[in-house]
């Protein structure tokens, strides 16, 4: 609103620089969304990295296990033994929380802006889809819940091997083996891999266009075709290694 | 032709309101989709019924007053066209329309089609202006604006401020309304002193005023009227963070 106090000229209009604009600025959707972006960038590159390293199955047993235990000793003699996993571990956890923090605070402050009905909320049954809106990008909310509780039970099983439906073993690569090569363990990964690619279609793009690098048109069709190729490699690499072992190429 | 039209009828912010059906006939290709309304109030009013409020003023497709919701999409089917701008030839006979007002929190319906949106205006009492003291028109080239720059602040400044942007978006946000403004007085030369307070002071009267946040899905730029592009959302989030960045404000 206008100041008439603050300006260097009297009778002039001037922009509240208060200290308020600040404070209230860091808790603005754009500040949220900045968040998301970033955070949700740092486990695009996780991602990536994991699929590399799943791709080492094809090297062999020993080729696998040795670059798991590879990543408990790197870093050392400067790290202790798993401190280089562990902060990796301890930023992802905080991505986690700050994309979970500013998806939730957003998808509220949405709904209070369409009395919760979002693209629903008229009577017209035609159109609700919008007019050229993806289907990434209004399956982003409920996507990012089932990958959510995705990676739960991927942690449970794989990681912790609590969850070991073909038989818990100490060796990564077995682990693998043993979980794959039953049906609808191989199923709930492709299924969550599939609802993963469409999050990531949509959320690639935006989150660099929330940080501002959307500058024209031609860039907007640059980042969102460079956003569907991320996703189509993320979804791919992570495909072949669960149906190669359940196939039986890979055993 | 004749048409069917479903019709949000709401008597005032406090009373409910529904669906009702009306038959117009006798409409013509050629009349606008006002024009067609202008028809039905004038049977409703010659029969004693209450006529249609619906906002519109210029019919030029220049004023940003007429703002409806047809078949569930902010100013009907073309591109970049308003609603007293759009023609029943685009329509066939016997079609079945919906018109509704403007749905979002931040525009309360004042009756029937009718939506207040004044928290567009006040985003722009926030920071949608430069300081600048008046006087006698400054020399012409005294402050020299590149090309591209003078293009680009030109294309944002077609912003009718029509609200069809929070109409059409899934968050009901004004973002590309809020994203042109602040791209509008960032390109230039003039609006250069008070960039970063700009970009905060509209984007806290945005949230203010209770609009969602963007999620970039650009259906707002698919039924903008003036095809305000999605990047002037961008412009104006690189503006805020950049401001919360830079201490001197």
């Amino acid at each position: 609103m206008v100041h008439s106090s603050d300006n260097a000229y009297s009778g002039v209009m001037v922009i509240n620089k208060g200290v308020g604009a600040r404070t209230a600025a860091l808790r603005s959707s754009v500040v949220l969304h900045a968040g998301m972006a970033v955070s949700g960038l740092i486990m695009v590159l996780f991602l990536l990295a994991h699929m590399y390293g799943n791709l080492k199955i094809f090297e062999g047993r020993q080729a696998f296990d040795g670059y798991s235990a590879f990543l408990r000793v790197v870093g050392e003699p400067l790290l202790p033994r798993s401190g280089a996993l562990w902060i990796v571990r301890v930023v992802l956890l905080l991505s986690v929380f700050v994309h979970i923090y500013a998806a939730f605070t957003l998808w509220h402050r949405s709904r209070a802006a369409t009395r919760g009905k979002g693209a629903w909320r008229y009577e017209s049954a035609k159109n609700r889809r919008g007019v050229q809106r993806s289907y990434s990008s209004f399956t982003m909310r409920w996507g990012g819940i089932l990958i959510g509780l995705f990676v739960i039970y991927h942690i449970l099983n794989l990681t912790a091997d609590y969850i070991a439906p073909g038989g818990a073993s100490s060796s990564p690569y077995q682990r693998m083996i043993n979980s794959f090569s039953i049906w609808w363990v191989v199923l709930s990964y492709v299924v969550a891999l599939i609802a993963l690619g469409f999050h990531l279609r949509h959320g690639v793009w935006s989150a660099f266009a929330s940080l501002g690098a959307n500058t024209s048109v031609a860039r907007r069709r640059v980042l969102n075709g460079a956003a569907t190729v991320v996703a189509a490699l993320i979804v791919v690499g992570f495909l072949i290694p669960p149906l190669v072992i359940w196939v039986g190429w890979v055993r | 032709m004749k048409v069917t039209l479903r019709i949000w009828r709401q008597h005032d912010g406090a009373s409910l309101g529904r669906m009702i059906s009306y038959d117009v006939e006798g409409i013509s290709g050629d009349m606008s989709f006002l024009e067609m309304l202008d028809v039905l109030n004038e049977r409703l009013t010659v029969t004693g019924e209450e006529p249609v409020a619906f906002d519109h003023d210029c019919r030029e497709g220049i004023c940003g007053m007429c703002s409806l919701a047809i078949d569930g999409v902010a100013h009907g089917p073309e591109g970049l066209t308003t609603t007293c701008q759009l023609y029943m030839r685009h329509f066939s006979d016997g079609d079945i329309i919906d018109v509704e007002p403007w749905h979002a929190e931040s525009f309360p319906v004042v009756r029937d089609l009718i939506v207040d949106r004044s928290a567009l205006d006040r985003i722009i009492q926030a920071g949608g202006y430069i300081s600048a003291p008046t006087g006698a028109a400054p020399d012409a080239a005294a402050n020299l604006v590149p090309k591209k720059a003078a293009d680009r602040a030109f294309d944002a400044a077609t912003c009718i401020g029509c609200g069809a942007c929070v109409a059409a978006c899934p968050n009901g946000s004004a973002m590309l309304f809020t994203g042109a403004k602040a791209t509008h007085l960032g390109a230039l030369p003039q609006g250069q002193p008070e960039r970063n307070a700009r970009a905060l002071a509209l984007v806290n009267a945005h949230d203010a005023e209770g609009f969602g946040g963007c999620t970039q899905i650009g259906e707002c730029t698919a039924v903008c009227p003036v095809g305000i592009p999605l990047d002037m959302i961008s412009r104006l989030n690189a503006d805020v963070l950049s401001a919360l960045g830079d201490s001197g404000i």
